[in-house]
């Protein structure tokens, strides 16, 4: 009986501790609370009358990825302002992904947002939506199929234009040899990023594919490529996170090269002002979601579309060390 | 429960509550039907006609191959390449008729060549080496990962196959493999065809015939089992091919019903198969379980899959759903085997 007694105090005494530290030992800067703030301050409430429409995103994002979260927080965002009952559903197989858009034209939905990354894998069952009458807008990837499957619009970016506007600005920085990191094998979008980059890149550069579930072996495969050619100057990333990790290996190797990257996230924001990035591309992912679905809105309730017929850019937006810092309370807040 | 009748329980006729009692996926058929209450009230478009055939559709694609995988696991194996064999049959398949300018079929039988291939090289190399299966097929599911990558790499110079859809042989193929019966707003594929023969034939091999009886001993105690003359090397080796012709089926499903291939696919499908199974009654040490029992734990993979997109709730939760389902259910099957034999 003692030892309970004693074990109970115990842990009354630790309890305590730990709710007096955190009491005294507040932070008056970033934590949860300056998040809330900035919630605040973009509070969704609908800014509009319309009937309460069910729309249903489908994507092609793995999980827990960085992207395709602030594509989904700009869709909800717009969502709420319109008065949107917002559904999203993801998987990176294709068949998967077709059964999901299937599940949303059971559910009888007002409206489909999906991703064309397998373009093949989808064609059917976008058909089928259209088929029902309900309007489909692809995003982010698929926009050579888009209209020919049938859908509104398509909304993102042209991943071949992107890649060239890299490989401009690369030459524009005078270097010669370049490598481009996927970190997906079997991506069709990564493959025309690093080709549309190798087009217009004036030096040469070459592929190195690594496993990009993995951020060790990452760092292992770029830092044993650079210790096998200290020649190279550049080096492309094609997703955020994999930035500071091709920093690290660049520092580990001994390399002089500069790392450059596709998308924005908080620390390649930091690593921008502090130099230890030289550029990123972004394709602004927020403007994808919430353009989508205020795409389907408009078609709703005004029949308007948008592009005439053409795929609406979202991108490529070059970011270097003077936009990063106006960028990075944006960045922080998940939106940009 | 017994009743005192005076009779010697022994010599009383086994009633029929009690046989189903007995059964591996008795547990399982529980779980189902909770499973399907659940949703029914969660998800207003889940009883729909249209959402039921959706449901079974996806269920047959993880049944198709669950059917074997319980064979196997009853046999008391695993096989982690099955995931990624579905993905290089259907790679084969269409890049062999790409290449050659051959009829469609061609592809498909140099396919159904190579995969069975694939499942010999799994049996021969377990019988021959003595090292555990989850070793040996822990190899083949990477070198097939990367094979699938860099073949399609190499020859189709993209990540994904090229479209066969305008050759010759491709409509008939269609036809076998993923066509579909529209009947009002329900729409019925025929892998969920493919899959009731499936399991319909496993059950029969598994509970009437040589075969049958063969892949029980194996699993449950290989030593004894070739002691009492049964052919364990050519059991096992038959079991993985089992699989291996089912990963074609699924794989030319796939090539077929969306005409072009992505190399990098398939990976982690082979847990599927396995959860499908183990929620079905099989026991992860083999000697015990039943292909019907696979069946119902596809269905209930479909039933959960589906069910959360139709309840509208957000997917991020979808594994967590899954893994807290495998555990009950194979608590809950534990509990009604312990159940039934202290009946017995």
């Amino acid at each position: 009986m003692a030892r309970v007694r004693t074990g109970v105090r115990v842990v009354g005494a630790v309890l305590a501790a730990v709710l007096g530290a955190s009491l005294a030992g507040c932070s008056s800067t970033g934590g949860k609370r300056a998040e809330e703030r900035a919630k605040a301050e973009a509070q969704g409430r609908p800014a509009v009358s319309t009937p309460r429409w069910t729309f249903a995103m489908v994507t092609h994002a793995g999980d827990g990825d960085t992207f395709w979260d602030i594509v989904q927080k700009g869709a909800k965002e717009a969502a709420a302002k319109d008065n949107i009952n917002f559904v999203y559903a993801h998987d990176d197989q294709a068949q998967q992904q077709a059964q999901f858009v299937q599940n949303a034209i059971d559910q009888k939905v007002d409206g489909i947002i999906v991703s064309l990354a397998k373009p093949e894998a989808l064609k059917d069952v976008v058909a089928k939506a259209v088929k029902a009458g309900i309007p489909v807008v692809t995003v982010n990837s698929g926009s050579a199929q888009s209209a020919a499957y049938g859908a509104l619009t398509h909304i993102g970016q042209d991943e071949q234009i992107a890649g060239e506007a890299v490989g401009t600005e690369l030459s524009k920085r005078g270097k010669k040899k370049a490598v481009c990191v996927l970190h997906e094998q079997g991506n069709v979008g990564h493959e025309q990023r690093c080709a549309g980059a190798k087009k217009t890149f004036s030096g040469t550069m070459e592929n190195l594919y690594v496993e990009g579930t993995n951020m060790p072996s990452v760092q292992a495969a770029v830092q044993a490529k650079l210790q096998a050619d200290p020649s190279i100057d550049a080096i492309l990333t094609l997703g955020a996170p994999f930035a500071p990790t091709a920093v690290k290996a660049k520092d580990a190797a001994g390399s002089k090269a500069e790392v450059d990257t596709f998308d924005l996230n908080e620390s390649v924001a930091r690593d921008l002002a502090s130099g230890a990035l030289g550029f990123a591309v972004d394709q602004q992912p927020y403007l994808q979601g919430y353009e989508a679905v205020d795409l389907l809105w408009l078609y709703r309730y005004n029949a308007n579309v948008l592009g005439g017929g053409r795929p609406v850019l979202t991108g490529p937006q070059i970011v270097t060390a003077a936009e990063a810092a106006k960028l990075e309370e944006f960045i922080k807040r998940g939106s940009r | 429960m017994s009743t005192h009748t005076g009779v010697d329980e022994r010599l009383a006729p086994t009633s029929t509550v009690r046989k189903l009692l007995g059964r591996p996926e008795l547990g399982s058929v529980v779980g189902a039907v909770a499973v399907f209450v659940f949703f029914s009230i969660a998800a207003p478009s889940f009883l729909q006609a249209s959402s039921l055939s959706t449901i079974l559709y996806s269920a047959s694609t993880i049944g198709i191959m669950a059917a074997p995988v319980a064979l196997l696991m009853i046999g008391g194996e695993f096989d982690l390449s099955a995931g990624v064999m579905v993905t290089t049959s259907a790679l084969v398949s269409s890049m062999f008729s790409y290449q050659m300018t051959a009829n469609v079929w061609v592809g498909v039988l140099v396919s159904l060549l190579v995969t069975l291939a694939i499942g010999f090289f799994n049996g021969f190399m377990l019988t021959r080496t003595k090292l555990p299966s989850f070793i040996i097929t822990l190899g083949t599911f990477l070198m097939l990962t990367g094979l699938n990558l860099g073949f399609t790499k190499l020859i189709s110079g993209t990540v994904s196959t090229k479209t066969i859809a305008d050759m010759e042989g491709f409509s008939s193929a269609r036809a076998l493999f993923a066509s579909q019966w529209t009947v009002g707003s329900v729409t019925l594929k025929i892998t969920i065809l493919w899959w009731l023969i499936l399991v319909a034939v496993a059950t029969w091999i598994l509970l009437r015939t040589r075969a049958g009886n063969w892949i029980f001993a194996v699993g449950g105690g290989a030593d004894a089992a070739r002691a009492t003359g049964v052919p364990v090397v050519k059991t096992r080796i038959g079991l993985y091919m089992g699989v291996a012709l089912c990963a074609w089926i699924s794989g030319q499903h796939i090539l077929f019903s969306y005409d072009v291939v992505q190399s990098g696919e398939g990976v982690g499908n082979e847990f599927l198969y396995i959860i499908a199974a183990v929620i079905g009654g099989c026991l992860m040490t083999g000697g015990y379980g039943s292909a019907i029992g696979s069946a119902v734990g596809a269905f209930i993979f479909g039933m959960t899959s589906n069910g959360i997109v139709y309840a509208q709730w957000n997917p991020d939760w979808f594994k967590f759903f899954l893994g807290a389902m495998l555990l009950l259910a194979t608590l809950l099957n534990a509990w009604v085997r312990k159940r039934a034999e202290a009946r017995a």
